[in-house]
């Protein structure tokens, strides 16, 4: 017990000296600092000496016993592991200090080969839960968005919502077009939620074929179809206590759906060949860059399910729509790449960066992380130049002819409802307009739905 | 200079006593002494319900009997030692302090039913002699397996840990000579 390099602490309270004294003398041989106390009072005035690895604690005692001072010592010092030591012994009064939260309980005369174990025991249990609640803290630290780069009030809005959300456990949607940052905004949910000490599961709905995702969500068991030579857990049961993310949900199959919506409202589901019930505490966060309102209209995604999904929704903008962000990110990315590929490149010339600002980006951040890491690979430090972009200009968007006010914003109008497949409300929220005024330019501009 | 006096505590076999005279000079570099005539009974600190005599006791008792005594003190017997917390001792010592107490009763194969053996008996003695005087030369438990002053609650411990002290602790005792 003296192996460790740090001294470790026992208190030992007992009504009988002779307890206390040669208890306090076998821990001092093992190079414990041994402290004692003889009723409550005193045991309870020695945690300020603490804080005691393990505290040896008699049942009975005059004044407050063991049971309750076991209560009062818990709510000082919940670390301290507590073994309970008694010359009368009862089921009752075990069960009780247990559920009280003492480490264990012993009969007096103690057997000196138990104690010791039972005390390194305790010890090992004390370090391993310091050492978890570090890593908890760790994980709490390194657990905030460092990787959602942006400083436009887009992003910020997006990285409020996302915070705000995290602290509850409702159904999120996140929209946005294709390589925005989805996932991404979904993993820090996760990860500032309580369920970040347990996984988040991420399924790509679009990527399985409809006979392969009920396996892959649900898991098989042994021989549930030719090749299931072994039973699989599904992403559900994987994502027991985490976050479930799916992704592309807008592309699942209306038979799909209505299993999805199913096992969402029970969380309960059976694996595909088999007749068991599983039971899994998942929270679910969802991502589509589909027009979902449109695809209810024409029937191809379920009504209850799209309201089952769309609790919270957050929309991500697209990278042309936060313009300011480019420096950023773009940085963010030549830094990223230039650790990965062990190259002194620290910066972007003024012309580039221009480039960069003017392009539409219709790949979103995905895009422009493409083109850096290319651009590293072409780059002589200490900067990405122009001529190591794949684009060396970006061709000037052609106005209108008509330079008046009411030219130019027939044509913004008409670039912003095509960005948006049509969708009158999203069109309205980034023109900043409601959609009765939008109804009506569309009229006086004969804009038509192609 | 310094000394070792060991003590028979009645009943015990003063030869076991007069054996580990030899190898105990050796291992601390002092001179032992067997004092048969000092003996005295273990009865004063026996306890009729635990059929077990009180180790603590027994150390008080020697101090009692030898006061003042500047050397060290190992009484050694053949009854079951126990302190009141614990079901039993091997022994018991004060550290830093003059008096220990060592029992054989539990070093003893027939004691767990086995075929006597007196070569492991005697190692054990032996080991739990060297044992409990060093804690009287302030030695605490060591964490080297194969040093005396290894931890050992149980026989099997005895037997697993080595007969000598370690160059730390044997330093740490030369130490406390001076």
């Amino acid at each position: 017990m003296a192996e460790g390099k740090k001294q470790h602490t026992v208190l030992i309270v007992d009504d009988e000296f002779v307890v206390r004294d040669s208890l306090s003398k076998w821990f001092a041989q093992d190079g414990f600092r041994t402290a004692s106390a003889e009723d409550a009072p005193h045991a309870l005035k020695m945690m300020d000496s603490g804080p005691w690895d393990v505290i040896i604690l008699d049942i009975k005692m005059p004044g407050m016993d063991g049971l309750e001072l076991l209560k009062r010592l818990r709510e000082i010092d919940a670390n301290a592991q507590i073994i309970m030591a008694t010359a009368f012994a009862s089921v009752e009064s075990a069960v009780q200090a247990l559920k009280d939260g003492a480490f264990d309980y012993v009969t007096k005369p103690i057997d000196p080969d138990h104690l010791s174990h039972l005390v390194s025991n305790a010890i090992r249990q004390k370090v391993l839960t310091n050492e978890n609640t570090l890593l908890h803290q760790h994980i709490s630290e390194t657990a905030v968005s460092s990787e959602i780069v942006g400083q436009s009030p887009q992003m910020a809005r997006v990285l409020d919502l996302s915070m705000t959300v995290a602290k509850t456990d409702t159904t999120v949607m996140i929209r946005g077009e294709s390589g925005t940052g989805k996932e991404l905004i979904a993993r820090t949910i996760h990860a500032n939620s309580a369920r970040r000490y347990f996984p988040i599961i991420p399924v790509n709905c679009g990527a399985v074929s409809e006979s392969l995702l009920e396996s892959e969500l649900f898991g098989h068991e042994r021989g549930a179809f030719t090749s299931a030579q072994y039973r699989r857990k599904g992403k559900f049961e994987m994502a027991d206590g985490g976050t479930i993310f799916l992704d592309e949900i807008g592309t699942i199959s209306q038979k799909m759906q209505v299993e999805l919506l199913r096992v969402i409202e029970s969380k309960q589901f059976m694996r595909v060949g088999g007749s068991e019930t599983v039971h899994s505490d998942f929270r679910v966060i969802c991502a589509t860059n589909r027009n979902l309102e449109a695809a209810i209209a024409d029937g191809s995604f379920r009504e209850d399910l799209y309201y089952r999904l769309n609790v919270f929704s957050i929309s991500v903008p697209p990278l042309r729509e936060r313009r300011v962000d480019v420096p950023q990110l773009a940085h963010f990315f030549m830094h990223k790449y230039a650790a990965v590929m062990n190259k002194n490149v620290t910066e972007i010339t003024p012309d580039t960066m221009d480039i960069l600002m003017r392009y539409d980006w219709p790949g979103n951040v995905r895009e422009l992380e493409n083109v850096i890491e290319r651009a590293m690979v072409l780059a002589v430090p200490p900067s990405i130049r122009t001529c190591d972009m794949p684009f060396q200009t970006v061709p000037k968007k052609e106005g209108p002819e008509d330079r008046t006010l009411d030219a130019i914003e027939r044509v913004h109008i008409e670039e912003m409802l095509k960005q948006n497949n049509w969708n009158i409300s999203r069109t309205a929220d980034v023109l900043d307009i409601d959609r009765v005024t939008l109804y009506n330019k569309i009229e006086k501009y004969g804009l038509k739905k192609p | 200079m310094q000394s070792i006096k060991l003590v028979p505590v009645l009943p015990v076999p003063v030869d076991l006593l007069r054996w580990l005279a030899g190898p105990l000079a050796a291992e601390f570099g002092l001179p032992v002494h067997v004092d048969a005539a000092s003996a005295f009974d273990s009865d004063v600190a026996y306890n009729i319900s635990r059929g077990q005599s009180n180790s603590t006791i027994l150390l008080t008792e020697l101090l009692r009997v030898f006061p003042g005594h500047d050397g060290k003190l190992l009484g050694i017997t053949s009854v079951d030692l126990c302190i009141p917390v614990l079901t039993f001792v091997f022994g018991e010592a004060q550290l830093n302090g003059a008096a220990s107490v060592a029992s054989c009763c539990r070093l003893a194969e027939e004691f767990y039913g086995m075929a006597p053996n007196e070569g492991l008996f005697r190692e054990r003695m032996l080991k739990e002699a060297i044992h409990e005087l060093g804690h009287t030369f302030g030695l605490l438990h060591c964490a080297d397996f194969n040093c005396t002053m290894h931890s050992s609650t149980s026989v099997d411990d005895i037997d697993v840990k080595g007969g000598h002290l370690c160059a730390v602790c044997a330093a740490d005792v030369r130490r406390s000579l001076v």
